[in-house]
């Protein structure tokens, strides 16, 4: 019997990879509570940039996921109000000599073989992409999966699309579990009481560590600190989402060096976007001048006409990223009745609609949309931690 | 009683020079911003806005609102009420981001 | 010291009105090298705000009270070495090494004043040729004022309607007015002061609308009796409606503007204890211009992006915490005025005065106390008490939102009506002020939610008490991405660099009188 207090499912986050495994199991026909200590989209979600992004990952699982879940937003696209902002732009990544152009070409190839979409632009012919970008520049790949959506408003409204089957309750911490006799989950508990289901899924994003503890299992999520700049409103001046080569690198590279390349693009709002800055300093929100300082100088030798732009603010977030920097998505054989979705990075966005899917396939007893080996929650060995 | 603010200061301004806004000649005072040019004209906006199109000036006058950004000699987004007036300023009305001829 | 080629200031002092003023001049009296930054040409800040000297105002005073203070600190500044930088917007302080590097680590057990900070600012007048600047300091004091509280009603969108303390601004410094029939609306001590100076300065007022009722004074009467001289304000003021023939209404709101493309009238409804309108009772008074604010708020974001502790206050705004000495929750950051609680220009120069001392006492390394020190702690301490009665008795009534409909335009720069707000809060999730922000854009524009951020907070709150508003604002000022990447230019030298010595160095703190 489903009471006030009883769901068929616990989410815990109320971010964009809680609210599309929210999304799907409701569409699945369970009654899904979600829970978050603060709002919808609080964390995370609402400091990132809303990249849909295959241009940026080599071929292996992640760009799996990252295609599956292309589609997958696609779809949403039709379902959801035009409010998410869905723009299905394009990438252009660009280099500046001939050697960042073979290494692209390289890059390239291989996602091809993985059923990426990627056209060669010759230097001469960047400007009809990008009438703005700078002279002089070797060339780039075009992608034209790449997309981008409103972060905040996506999770929101995946939230109300589920309806009635989706019970929303927030500024509630998730303070333990519940565990039956065989250490199975029975539900949660809260500063206000216990929430009782069969099951429970962990989409607290940089906080997944925390909740995982709380089951009495180690997932190693640890933050990544990120800036983005967001100029004054624009007219459309950047039409793809362009980024310089190297960011390619940063994305793979697992040193805690501060590595930034802006990403630079345009929003239906108006204000152009300067992002990617990577950094492990744990929860510090200080104000970096020099994260500041390359992501506008950078931004600025792409499109020299943004110089005369003012910035107006810049926010600050937190990636949640595991070792492998590969998100553990699916149950923990090590306490039945728990699942994970989190550790998605810099993607968590991208990656949601798979995620949320194959979280709702495991729920049901489907079959999984894609292969979820590489994403085993159990993948760390207790004693790396 | 004093009849005008400047009255009730004894101000003794230096000559007035003129500006333009959209065209027009406007009467201004050395020291005043823009935007005391332009009230002293009778003028109080000179800006719309993004989404709707409607009209907007100063507000706050402190330079804290941004709603009285202005496109002055063609360089747009500038606060009326910071920007001092200069001889032979041209003021046009701001539509939008006041950026159209970036657009692409 | 430090082997850069930049020697930093002893003290950096953000905002040039009567705190900085006085922090500043306070400072160099008892030797440190410091420099003053504000935005403006001239100091005075908000309320000192005066004419420009080219305008050749001999009575610039006859707009303001309480002149000579402020005539005295302009003296003390004309003959001290504080390096005053006009048209500085400074949109950042930060830690600093030596002026290069990352800023991580910086400054940790550095010394007596724990710095030294690195304070980035924009140069040129918005736009005309702006240009980064970055100075290095080993103390700052922050003392950038308040801006004025919004609350959004039908029809404010309407070109000629202003803010109360706007309107005044481009009085004292444009010398123009909005209109020739003047409304004065909101709530706040403000309100007296603006409606006497348009009158004064040739405008007909034909009412002042305040929210509240001025009985919720007689609530305080210890802070009352302690602070004659407010009392005093209010009489002047006072006096002066009644010359003009200003009739004040109370306990009463502006509910709608009317006019298509400027204001030609507004509806004054009564209201009652919460603020909510009572209906049938609104009344139509033509004319051509609104004047309109709800009290101060006090500018903190160059705080709370170093982190510093705030504190709410009794109407709801949310001031920096301090201690004795005016410094912040983070070492070797003072502030003064407004920032710690809207309390007035005589209050701002106590403060300023103290912070500016408790600043050289740790430069110099030595206490700071002394009678002086003692006498205006006292000062401020009454003066505070005042400045807490006002807040509590001019703190916005829950039921302000009652005027508000769907198409009411809460955020001005993105356009974000109430409706759009509501649906944010009841169907999609949002709990705080910040997620609206995400989900609406209310509070993303050029303003950065300086004139929609308190409205917002309250809807937010569902009739809840809203949770004070700490509000994030990275860059205090637009800054232009170009300046952005001109950071690794070098710090701003000090012109004195070379061989300069603190003059009177063993002068006691506070000496002054």
């Amino acid at each position: 019997m489903l009471t006030r207090n009883s769901a068929d499912v616990i989410v815990v986050g109320a971010g964009v990879i809680g609210a599309a495994c929210a999304y799907y199991a409701a569409r699945s026909g369970l009654r899904v509570t979600v829970l978050d200590r603060g709002p919808v989209a609080g964390g995370t979600t609402g400091a990132g940039e809303g990249n849909l992004l295959v241009s940026d990952k080599e071929p292996g699982p992640e760009l799996e996921l990252a295609l599956l879940s292309t589609a997958l937003w696609r779809e949403l696209a039709e379902e959801l109000p035009p409010e998410i902002e869905y723009e299905p732009k394009g990438g252009l990544v660009v280099a500046s000599d001939e050697a960042g152009m073979a290494a692209l070409r390289d890059f390239a190839a291989g996602q091809r073989t993985a059923g990426v979409t990627a056209d060669e632009v010759t230097g001469d012919r960047l400007h009809d992409l990008e009438p703005h970008l700078t002279s002089g520049l070797a060339g780039g790949f075009h992608y034209p999966q790449d997309a981008q959506v409103m972060p905040a408003l996506a999770a929101a409204h995946l939230l109300r699309a589920g309806g009635d089957r989706i019970r929303l309750r927030l500024g509630e911490e998730v303070t333990g579990l519940l565990t039956g006799a065989a250490g199975e989950i029975r539900g949660v508990r809260t500063a206000t009481g216990e929430l009782h289901a069969p099951y429970v899924v962990n989409a607290a994003g940089s906080w997944s560590g925390d909740l995982a503890r709380l089951a009495g299992v180690e997932l190693p999520v640890r933050p990544r600190r990120g800036f983005v700049l967001v100029t004054e409103p624009l007219p459309r001046v950047v039409r793809h989402k362009v980024y310089a080569a190297d960011y390619v690198a940063d994305v793979a590279n697992g040193s805690a060096a501060l590595q930034s390349s802006a990403v630079v693009e345009g929003t239906a709002a108006g204000p152009v976007l300067i992002g990617a800055s990577r950094e492990r300093v744990g929860y510090d929100r200080t104000l970096s001048v020099e994260v500041l300082r390359r992501l506008a100088a950078q931004a600025t030798a792409l499109f020299p006409v943004l110089a005369g732009v003012r910035a107006m603010r810049t926010y600050v977030g937190f990636r949640p990223y595991l070792p492998d920097h590969l998100p553990a998505v699916g149950p923990d054989p090590r306490v039945p009745g728990l699942l994970h979705a989190c550790g998605h990075e810099g993607a968590g966005i991208g990656l949601a609609p798979a995620t949320g899917l194959a979280v709702a396939r495991s729920l049901t007893d489907g079959e999984p949309p894609l292969d979820l080996t590489p994403f085993r929650p159990e993948r760390f060995p207790s004693a790396a931690t | 009683m004093a009849r005008t603010p400047a009255e009730l200061v004894g101000a003794q301004p230096g000559p007035p020079f003129q500006i333009t806004f959209d065209g027009r000649a406007v009467t201004a005072l050395p020291g005043q911003s823009v935007a005391a040019a332009l009230w002293g004209a009778g003028i109080l906006a000179w800006r719309t806005t993004r989404g709707s199109g409607r009209p907007r000036g100063a507000f706050c006058g402190i330079g804290q609102c941004y709603d009285c950004l202005a496109t002055i000699n063609g360089e747009p987004n500038r606060r009326a009420c910071l920007v001092p007036a200069r001889p032979g300023d041209a003021i046009t009305t701001q539509e939008g981001h006041g950026r159209a001829a970036l657009g692409v | 010291m430090p082997l850069s080629a930049s020697e930093p200031y002893d003290l950096a002092v953000i905002g040039a009105g009567s705190a900085g003023l006085a922090g500043a001049v306070a400072a160099a009296e008892l030797g440190l090298s410091v420099a003053l930054l504000d935005t403006a040409v001239h100091t005075g800040g908000q309320f000192y705000r005066t004419p420009a000297p080219v305008m050749g105002a001999v009575r610039p005073e006859a707009l303001h009270h309480d002149w000579s203070p402020y005539a005295d600190l302009r003296r003390r500044l004309a003959r001290s070495d504080v390096r005053h930088l006009p048209g500085h917007h400074v949109w950042s302080v930060t830690k600093d090494v030596d002026g290069e590097g990352t800023g991580e680590g910086a400054g940790e057990g550095a010394g007596p004043a724990d710095g030294p900070w690195a304070v980035h600012a924009v140069t040129g007048a918005d736009g005309g040729g702006e240009r980064p600047v970055r100075l290095r300091a080993r103390t700052v004091l922050l003392a950038t004022g308040a801006y004025e509280r919004q609350l959004p009603f039908p029809g404010w969108t309407l070109p000629g309607v202003v803010g109360a303390g706007g309107a005044q601004a481009m009085l004292k410094s444009g010398l123009v007015l909005p209109g020739r029939r003047v409304v004065v609306a909101g709530s706040g001590p403000l309100l007296l002061a603006v409606a006497s100076s348009l009158a004064a300065a040739g405008a007909r007022v034909p009412a002042v609308v305040e929210a509240s009722g001025y009985l919720r004074y007689a609530r305080h009467p210890r802070a009352l009796v302690a602070n004659p001289h407010k009392a005093a304000e209010a009489l002047v003021h006072g006096a002066a409606l009644l010359w003009h023939r200003v009739r004040v209404r109370l306990r009463s709101a502006v509910t709608e503007v009317h006019g298509t493309d400027r204001v030609e009238a507004v509806t004054v409804t009564r209201v009652d204890r919460d603020w909510r309108p009572v209906r049938g009772t609104g009344r139509r008074i033509e004319c051509d211009a609104l004047a309109v604010g709800h009290g101060l708020v006090p500018q903190i974001e160059l705080a709370t992006a170093l982190g510093c502790t705030t504190r709410p206050l009794p109407d709801g705004t949310t001031a920096l915490a301090l201690d004795g000495l005016q410094e912040t929750s983070v070492h070797g950051l003072w502030a003064a005025g407004e920032t710690g609680g809207v309390g007035g220009a005589q209050l701002a120069r106590a403060e300023g005065e103290l912070a500016g001392i408790a600043a050289a006492a740790r430069v110099l390394d030595r206490p700071a106390h002394g009678g002086r020190v003692r006498e205006l702690q006292r000062r401020r301490d009454r003066m505070r008490a005042f400045a807490g009665a006002m807040a509590a008795a001019h703190a916005p009534g829950p039921g302000w939102s009652g005027w508000l409909t769907d198409d009411t335009d809460v955020c001005r720069c993105e356009e974000v009506t109430a409706g759009q707000v509501r649906e944010a809060i009841e169907d999609l999730g949002a709990r705080d002020a910040r997620t609206v922000k995400l989900l609406t854009r209310a509070g993303m524009g050029w303003c950065q939610g300086r004139m929609c951020g308190p409205a917002v907070a309250c809807l937010a709150a569902r009739g809840r008490a809203a949770e004070p508003l700490v509000e994030r604002r990275p860059f205090a000022v637009p800054v232009p991405l170009s300046a952005l990447a001109a950071l690794d230019d070098p710090a701003m030298p000090r012109p004195d660099d070379q061989g300069e010595t603190p003059s009177e160095p063993g002068a006691a703190p506070g000496g002054d009188g």
